[in-house]
C-alpha cells in the first residue's frame, strides 16, 4: 500500500477523537538545538476542516486494526473497514516533513489495540522517542495511552509527551459494557490515576531539584485528557457533567472532550439510529466551562429535579438564571466577580474590564457597549447607573422565549 | 493648528516611534499641534521637525503595559496610529496614570481595537504562513504570504526559534525575512513568483486534510470565520474546499442509506489469561478489584487491597485508602502512610515484613473543586468491606492484629470499642488472634500545633512499643 493510501485510511480512522489541542506544554524552542521544533504555551490552529474543525496537529493512528470490538467505533473488529498500518519510521518522517511546511503544530498518535496493550504502547512510544532523541524535534506530542500497558511503557511515553489521554468513552459503567466490552472502568480509571500520580511527583520532584542542576525530565507537562462519546448510550447530560466532575477532581484533567457520536460508514445495528444533535455536545461545553472557570456545580446546571437534559434552545448559564431570577438583578457597579461571572452573557473577560472600568467611573448602558457586552442578552439581568430591567425578571417564562432560537418549522420530510 | 510635523521610519517600529514621541513630549508639543506622517513621506508635510525642537522638559515615565500596547499599536496599518498613541502618552504622562485601565475611553478602546487586530494577524501568520523546499537543495524553505499589516519583523522571531535548524525564508509585499540557520535578516518586499510554486509534501497534505474531515458535522461558516477567505489563496489545502463542501451531503446520505451489513472477517480473538486460583491473595485482590458490594466504588480509581507477605505475623489494618493510595493503588503511601513508616523505623520494624490492609478499601471523599476532602466511611461501608477483611486476616492468619484509628478497632472488636480508654491494651480475638489499637497516623497529623503534635507523635511511638517487643519475640520465635 502506498504512503497516500495509509494516510487517507490512518487520517480518516482518527477523525472522530475531538481532542486537537496543542497547548499547555511547556515554553521552549528549537534554537542552538540544531533540530526544529517550538511550544509556547498557546496552541496554533494551522488549518480549519468545513466542519469547522481546527486542524493543529497530524491527527492519525498507527493502524486501525483492532482486537476491540467497541460499537460505536468505525475500527472494530467487526467493521469491513479498510485497514492499514504505518511504521513508525514512517510517522517520524511524516511528522518531521508536516511540520517543517508549518503545517502542524506536531504529532498526535493513537492506535487500534493489535495483539496486546503492551506492543501497542511499545510502538507509540517508539515513535515519540525517535522524534525526539534522534531528531530533537521540540514541537508538541500527544500519545493516545492503552490503559492496561505496563507501567515502565507509561513512564517513557510522559518523558517524550506532552500530554497523554486516555480515553473514559462513556459516562457511564453500564454503557461501557453494553458498547465496549472489551474496555473496563476501573482499568482506565486506575491508568489515570497512575498518570495524575506521575505527573506530579514529577512536578514536586522538580520543585525539590530546582535550585540544583540535577533536574529530572518533565513527565507530561501539558498533563492528561480524555473523550466521552455523547448520545451513543442512555447517559442523559446529569450523568455526564458529573463523571466529568467527577474526573476533573480525581485525575486533575485538563480537559474533558466531548464528542457527539456520529453516524459512521458501516455502522453497527445495535447503535441508535439517530445521531443526537451537535449543540447537545455545544451545551456540555458550555456547562463544562461554567463548572471549570465560573464557579458552578453540576447541582446547579443540571439539578436533580430536572430532567437531567439540558436545555437546548438556551445556554446553560441563562437556563440557570432563569430559574433563578432571585439572584438578580446585579448591579454592574457593585456586584463582586463571582457575581458578575453568573449573569447571562458576561465572560471573564468582560468580567474583568467592568471591574477595571468601575474603579474609574460608575457605568452607564453605553459603557456596556462600549466594551462589546451583548446588550440584548445582558440588560434583563443588571441595573447600570442609567438603567433597571424593571419587573421583566417576573416573568421568566417570557423571558426564556425571547432568548429561545424561533421555533423552525417541521422538515416535512423529517 | 499644526505646527510640527514627525515622522517615523520604518513606520512599525516601536524604536523609532519612541524616540520621536519622546523628542515631542520633552519639546512640550500637544497632540493637537502635532502631525504624524503615517507613510514616511515627510518631504510634503508642512511644519517644524520635532527632532529639530530643544527639550524643555524631563522625558515622560509611562507604564510599561503602556509600551507593550504601543509596539503593537505600530504594526496597524493605520494612518492615525502615531497620533493616537502620542495622545495616550501625552494624556498618561500628564497624570492620568491608570488610563489603560479604563476601556470605556475612546483612545484607550481604539488602540486595544487596533492592538486587537494586529494579534489575530500575527496569529494567522504563525498558523497559514506555508513553506516550501527549495529544490535542489536541503532543508531550505521559502513561503509566500500576505499580511495584513506590518508585522513580519513582529512574527519573524517566533519563526526562528520554531525553525531554528533549518534555512528559511518568509516573502511578503512590503518586507521579507531570512533566517540563515543562526542568525534573522530582513530585507524589502517581494513577488510570489519569488518563491516556489508548490511542493512535492502538498499532496499528502492535502489527503490528510480531506481525510481528517467529517463530512457527518459540516459547519462551513465556523471555518471561515476562523480561516477567512482572504488567506486561501496561499493554503495549499484550500483549493479542496469546493469539492469537500459540495460532497459533504451525499456522502452522509450514503452513510445512512447503507445497511448494516454482517462483519466480512474477524481478527483473532485477544487471549485471555486463564483465571488465576480462587484461593489466595492474588485471587482475592482481583475479585475485590471488581467489588461493588457498596456504592464508595463509583467514584474512586480503585480497590486498594492489603499489601504484605501472606506469611506475615503482623497485620496492620487501617482506616481507608486516602488520595495518594486510590491514585496508586497501594496502602498507607500517602502522609499518614508516611508518618506511620518512620514510627515503625523508631522500633527498628521493617515494614516489608507486615501485611498492611484497611477496614474499607475504597476511598471516600467529597469533591471541593479540584479537592477531594476526606470523609470517614459509614458502618455501611465498614460492614459492606468486612467480608475481604476476614478473608485477608483467614489467609494470612496473623498473630498480632494492630488497628490504627477508631474505625479499624470497631471492624476488628466490634462496635462498642473505645479508641482512646483502650489504646494500646492488648486483646484476645474469638480465634486466639492477639490485638491491640492505637490512633490513626493522620490523627496525629490533624494536631493542630507543631507541641500538639510531637505529643501525639510520640504517644503513637509508644503505643507501637508493644509491638516492638512482640515483633521481637516473633522474629525469635521463626528463626
Amino acid at each position: 500500500m502506498q504512503l497516500l493510501d495509509k494516510l487517507a485510511v490512518l487520517a480518516d480512522a482518527a477523525k472522530y477523537d475531538a481532542s486537537c489541542a496543542s497547548s499547555g506544554a511547556d515554553r521552549r524552542h528549537s534554537l542552538g538545538t540544531g533540530g526544529i521544533g517550538s511550544t509556547e504555551g498557546m496552541g496554533i490552529c494551522h488549518s480549519y476542516t468545513p466542519d469547522g474543525r481546527c486542524v493543529s496537529l497530524l491527527k492519525i493512528l498507527l493502524t486501525n486494526f483492532c482486537v476491540f470490538d467497541c460499537v460505536y467505533c468505525v475500527n472494530r473488529v467487526s467493521s469491513n473497514v479498510r485497514r492499514a498500518r504505518f511504521t513508525p519510521q514512517e510517522v517520524v518522517t511524516l511528522t518531521l516533513d508536516f511540520y517543517k511546511r508549518n503545517y502542524i503544530e506536531g504529532l498526535f498518535l493513537s492506535s487500534g489495540i493489535i495483539r496486546n496493550g503492551d506492543y501497542t504502547m511499545e510502538q507509540l512510544v517508539e515513535v515519540a522517542r525517535s522524534l525526539r532523541e534522534d531528531h530533537k524535534f521540540r514541537g508538541y506530542i500527544h500519545l493516545k495511552t492503552i490503559p492496561d500497558a505496563s507501567p515502565e511503557l507509561l513512564a517513557a511515553a510522559g518523558r517524550y509527551a506532552d500530554r497523554l489521554s486516555i480515553n473514559v468513552e462513556l459516562p457511564t459503567e453500564e454503557g461501557l459494557a453494553a458498547l465496549a466490552p472489551e474496555k473496563k472502568l476501573p482499568d482506565i480509571r486506575t491508568a489515570m490515576g497512575e498518570l495524575r500520580w506521575r505527573i506530579e511527583e514529577n512536578v514536586d520532584a522538580r520543585k525539590a531539584e530546582a535550585k540544583t542542576r540535577a533536574k529530572p525530565p518533565r513527565f507530561a507537562p501539558a498533563g492528561q485528557s480524555t473523550q466521552m462519546i455523547v448520545g451513543a448510550d442512555g447517559a442523559d447530560d446529569r450523568d455526564i457533567l458529573r463523571t466529568s466532575t467527577n474526573l476533573y477532581g480525581n485525575y486533575r484533567l485538563r480537559r474533558v472532550y466531548y464528542s457527539a457520536f456520529s453516524p459512521i460508514p458501516d455502522a453497527s445495528a445495535r447503535l441508535p439510529l439517530q445521531a443526537p444533535p451537535l449543540v447537545r455536545e455545544h451545551r456540555l461545553y458550555q456547562a463544562d466551562w461554567l463548572l471549570r472557570f465560573y464557579g458552578f456545580d453540576v447541582e446547579e446546571i443540571a439539578p436533580a429535579d430536572g430532567a437531567g437534559m439540558l436545555d437546548l434552545d438556551v445556554d446553560p448559564k441563562t437556563a440557570w438564571a432563569l430559574r433563578h431570577p432571585e439572584r438578580f438583578p446585579v448591579d454592574i457597579n457593585r456586584a463582586p466577580r463571582e457575581v458578575l461571572l453568573r449573569v447571562p452573557g458576561l465572560g471573564a473577560r468582560t468580567v474583568e474590564r467592568i471591574l477595571g472600568s468601575r474603579r474609574h467611573a460608575r457605568l452607564r448602558v453605553a459603557d456596556l457597549t462600549t466594551l462589546r457586552v451583548p446588550l440584548r442578552k445582558v440588560l434583563p439581568f443588571v441595573t447600570t447607573l442609567d438603567h433597571h430591567p424593571k419587573r421583566r425578571l417576573d416573568d421568566p417564562a417570557r423571558m426564556r422565549a425571547q432568548f429561545a432560537p424561533p421555533p423552525r418549522q417541521e422538515s416535512l420530510f423529517g | 493648528m499644526s505646527t510640527f510635523h514627525a515622522t517615523v521610519t520604518p513606520p512599525w517600529d516601536e524604536r523609532a516611534w519612541r524616540d520621536v514621541a519622546r523628542a515631542a513630549w520633552r519639546a512640550g508639543i500637544a497632540p493637537d499641534q502635532l502631525t504624524w506622517d503615517g507613510d514616511g513621506q515627510a518631504s510634503l508635510l508642512a511644519g517644524v521637525d520635532v527632532l529639530a525642537q530643544a527639550p524643555v522638559r524631563l522625558a515622560p515615565h509611562v507604564p510599561p503595559d503602556f509600551l507593550a500596547l504601543a509596539g503593537s499599536v505600530l504594526c496597524h496599518r493605520d494612518a492615525q496610529r502615531h497620533g493616537l498613541l502620542y495622545r495616550l502618552l501625552w494624556r498618561i504622562a500628564s497624570g492620568e496614570r491608570a488610563l489603560l485601565e479604563r476601556e470605556t475611553d475612546a483612545d484607550v478602546r481604539r488602540a486595544g481595537e487596533l492592538a486587537k487586530a494586529v494579534g489575530r494577524d500575527s496569529h494567522k501568520m504563525k498558523a497559514f504562513v506555508r513553506f516550501r523546499e527549495v529544490p535542489g537543495e536541503r532543508d531550505a524553505f521559502v513561503a509566500w504570504f500576505e499580511p495584513e499589516h506590518f508585522i513580519v519583523d513582529r512574527v519573524a522571531p517566533f519563526f526562528a526559534r520554531r525553525f531554528a535548524g533549518m534555512r528559511w525564508a518568509i516573502l511578503t509585499p512590503y518586507r521579507s525575512a531570512f533566517w540563515d540557520g543562526s542568525a534573522l535578516g530582513f530585507g524589502g518586499g517581494a513577488t510570489r513568483g519569488d518563491a516556489p510554486a508548490d511542493d512535492a509534501q502538498d499532496a499528502l497534505w492535502r489527503t490528510y486534510y480531506a481525510n481528517i474531515f467529517n463530512p457527518a458535522r459540516l459547519n462551513p461558516r465556523m471555518m471561515t470565520q476562523e480561516m477567512p477567505q482572504k488567506y486561501w489563496k496561499n493554503l495549499p489545502e484550500a483549493r479542496l474546499l469546493p469539492t469537500l463542501l459540495a460532497e459533504a451531503g451525499a456522502r452522509v446520505q450514503a452513510m445512512a442509506d447503507r445497511e448494516a451489513e454482517a462483519p466480512r472477517r474477524r481478527i483473532p480473538e485477544r487471549v485471555v489469561e486463564p483465571l488465576p486460583r480462587a484461593e489466595g491473595l492474588p485471587a482475592l485482590r482481583a475479585a475485590a478489584r471488581e467489588c461493588r458490594r457498596c456504592e464508595l466504588w463509583q467514584p474512586a480509581t480503585q480497590t486498594v487491597f492489603g499489601e504484605g507477605p501472606s506469611s506475615a505475623r503482623i497485620m496492620i489494618v487501617g482506616e481507608q485508602p486516602g488520595d495518594a493510595e486510590d491514585l496508586s493503588g497501594r496502602p498507607f503511601v500517602g502522609p499518614a502512610g508516611q508518618l506511620f513508616d518512620r514510627a515503625l523505623a523508631t522500633h527498628g520494624i521493617d515494614r516489608a515484613r507486615l501485611y498492611l490492609t484497611n477496614a474499607v478499601k475504597h476511598f471516600r471523599f467529597e469533591q471541593r473543586g479540584k479537592r477531594r476532602l476526606h470523609r470517614n466511611p459509614a458502618v455501611s461501608h465498614m460492614q459492606a468491606c468486612r467480608p475481604w477483611l476476614e478473608r485477608e486476616i483467614a489467609t494470612v492468619k496473623p498473630r498480632i492484629i494492630v488497628c490504627l484509628g477508631a474505625t479499624a478497632a470497631r471492624a476488628v472488636f466490634g462496635a462498642g470499642f473505645k479508641l482512646m480508654e483502650q489504646r494500646a491494651t492488648w486483646m484476645r480475638l474469638d480465634d486466639g488472634t492477639r490485638a491491640f489499637a492505637t490512633v490513626h497516623p493522620s490523627w496525629v497529623l490533624r494536631q493542630a500545633s507543631g507541641e500538639a503534635r510531637d505529643t501525639a507523635y510520640q504517644s503513637f511511638v509508644d503505643d507501637l512499643a508493644l509491638l516492638a517487643e512482640l515483633a521481637d519475640a516473633a522474629q525469635d520465635a521463626s528463626s
